[in-house]
Parts: C-alpha cells; structure tokens; sequence
C-alpha cells in the first residue's frame, strides 16, 4: 500500500463549500481527503479558491450526511412529475406590482 | 550595496521556490502536492519583484531573468539552509530522496523569519521594496501556518512521524545560525534605512519556534556547529545542482521567450 493510498484510507472525507462573493450562499464544490477540519480548511484553501474562488469556507464531514437514496427515486420525486399546479405560474401578476 | 540586499531577499525566494516546486507531481497526496506548489509559486513570485527593482538599481541592461539565470554560485546570496537537498542526513533510509518533514522543517524555520523581516521591511525607505514586503507578508504568513501545522501534525503524530520531525529539526538546526549572522549587505542596507537590523528579529524567531516545538513535543536541539555563509556567496555543494537545473533551459535558448 503505498503512502497515498494509506492516507485516503486513514483520513476521512470532507465535503468543501466555497463562498464566492460576500452576500451570496456557500456553494458545494467538491470534496478531499484530510485528518481533521482544520486539516481539511487548509487543503480546501490549496485545492479550491487559489484562482480568487471564495472569501469564505465551510468543510463538513461526508460521513455527516444523509442523503437520499437512488432507489427511492420512484417515491420520493416522481409523484411530482405531473403536479404542474404546484407551480404558481397559474396567477395574473398585477401591472403594480412589478417584475417579481 | 543596496542591489546586494535585494538579491540576496530575491535569491532566497527562487532557491526555496525552486525546491518545493521539487515536490510538484511528487506530493504524499494531491491537496499536498498543489499547496507546496503554490507555496512554490508565492516565492518564485516575491523573487520576480525583487529582481525587477535589483535590476532598475543596478541598471546597465540587467533584467531580472538575467539575474535569476545567468549569475552562478558564487553569485548567489541566499541563505545555505534553502538550497539543501530535501533529505535529513539522519533518515534510516538513503533511497527517500524526497523527506517530507526535512521540506515542511526548512518551511517553518524560512516562514518564521521572514514574517518577521517582512514585517519590518514594510518600513524600508525604499517604497517599492516596502510595497514588496507587504504584499510577502500575507503569502508569508500562510506559509507559516501551513509549515508550523505539519510540524504540529508530524511532531505529535505517530512514533515515525515524530522521529523523522526530530531528524530534519536536528539536521537543518545548525543552518539557522546563518540568519544570525550579518553580511556587509545587510549592514548596509541597514545603514541605509533600505533594510532592517536582523539581529534584533531573534528573540520573537525563538518565541515562534519554542511555542510550536511544545506544542508538536520536539526537541529544541542543542545550539552550535558549522555556522554556513551562504548569504555571503559561499554556498555548499547542493547550489550548484539547483542551478544547473533551473537555470539549463535558459542557457541553452538565450533570449528566447514563452
């Protein structure tokens, strides 16, 4: 096993989130390999805002995660498919009240 | 004189950037790789802006990749601790060729210090090398932080990881002695108001040292030894080898351009 391997499986996965501007969200970019948070900051810092991306970084753990399943697709989104009313494209806007 | 001070600043820059770029493609994981080679770039980048103002005072044509590439060893300024090979002289193995903790080490020591001198150069009558040094402080202070983590990390790691952070820090120790020394240049440039007196940055260099040598529980080895000369242009047999691989391809294509 070499060094590198060893480390990917030592360190756990943290999932990175960059701010580019003050004001807008923080934005999920990718993810890396590191020992601990501030570990995995200062990689995140190296690998994803050296081109001027972010004013702002938040890692998390993967493992803290839950995430929906593949399988679950057929309950959990498709029922949505043909609710198109759900949509409030069905109003008259008011001339007053402007682009919304 | 005062074209001496800067190339010596801007010669420590390129040597130190031309060995962690060393790393590039070699890093123990990605993230490590471009972070070093980042780091790399900080310096070649402070080195660019030095030689550019050594140049406009020397004049007489010089350019700053004259400086970088067509000047040999003797002339060459840098301090001997940055033009080492990446190797502690005590691994147990000869083939790693390439010792992590020997580079984040000679970081630490080289981004301790120069916060500290960049910090005070801000303050030089010379505005543009004043603009220079501000501008480094903030590349320089991450270096700093980058370095003293690993050591942290190395020192207060694994039984291996603490050992081979003892090793370099016994190994490069003596080559640190070279900051406190002063060559007529720095004297000079001192004199000038051009640079600052270095002899007064030590006591906060060893409070930064001590504090994070506790906190990775390492050893502060023992002061003494060879004291090296580098920056006065007598430089061990290592610089040679640098420079003839970074500086190859422009000697071999004078004037061209990319």
């Amino acid at each position: 096993m070499s060094a590198t391997d060893k480390a990917l499986s030592e360190w756990p996965l943290w999932e990175i989130f960059v701010r580019s501007k003050q004001g807008l969200e923080h934005k999920h970019c990718g993810s890396l390999h590191a020992s601990d948070a501030q570990h995995a900051l200062q990689m995140a810092r190296d690998v994803y805002t050296r081109r001027q991306e972010g004013v702002s970084i938040w890692v998390l753990p993967s493992a803290a995660i839950t995430a929906s399943e593949p399988n679950d697709k057929s309950e959990f989104f498709e029922p949505s498919s043909d609710k198109i009313y759900r949509h409030p494209t069905f109003y008259v806007i008011p001339d007053e009240v402007g682009h919304m | 004189m005062s074209a001496a001070y800067l190339l010596h600043l801007a010669d420590n820059a390129l040597i130190l950037g031309q060995r962690n770029a060393e790393w590039c493609g070699h890093g123990p994981v990605l993230e490590e790789d471009i972070a070093l080679a980042n780091n790399s770039l900080d310096l070649i980048g402070q080195a660019r802006l030095l030689y550019q103002r050594a140049a406009e005072l020397l004049g007489d044509g010089a350019t700053e990749d004259a400086l970088a590439y067509f000047r040999d060893v003797p002339d060459f300024l840098n301090y001997t601790l940055l033009e080492l090979p990446h190797t502690s002289a005590l691994l147990p193995t000869a083939a790693s060729d390439r010792d992590f903790a020997t580079t984040l080490v000679r970081n630490f020591f080289y981004s301790a210090f120069m916060v500290l001198l960049w910090d005070r150069l801000q303050n030089s009558n010379d505005s543009q090398l004043a603009a220079i040094a501000a501008k480094s402080l903030k590349e320089t202070r991450y270096h700093l932080r980058h370095a003293r983590d690993w050591l942290v990390r190395m020192g207060d790691g694994s039984a291996e990881s603490h050992q081979r952070a003892q090793n370099a820090l016994d190994h490069l120790w003596p080559y640190t002695q070279e900051f406190w020394t002063t060559s007529p240049h720095e004297q000079g440039a001192m004199q000038t108001g051009l640079g600052t007196d270095v002899m007064a940055l030590q006591a906060d260099w060893n409070a930064i040292v001590d504090a994070a040598l506790s906190e990775a529980t390492l050893q502060r080895p023992a002061q003494g030894g060879f004291v090296p000369t580098g920056k006065q242009g007598v430089h061990s047999e290592h610089l040679g080898f640098v420079l003839a691989e970074m500086q190859s391809l422009a000697r071999a294509h004078p004037n061209a351009s990319w």
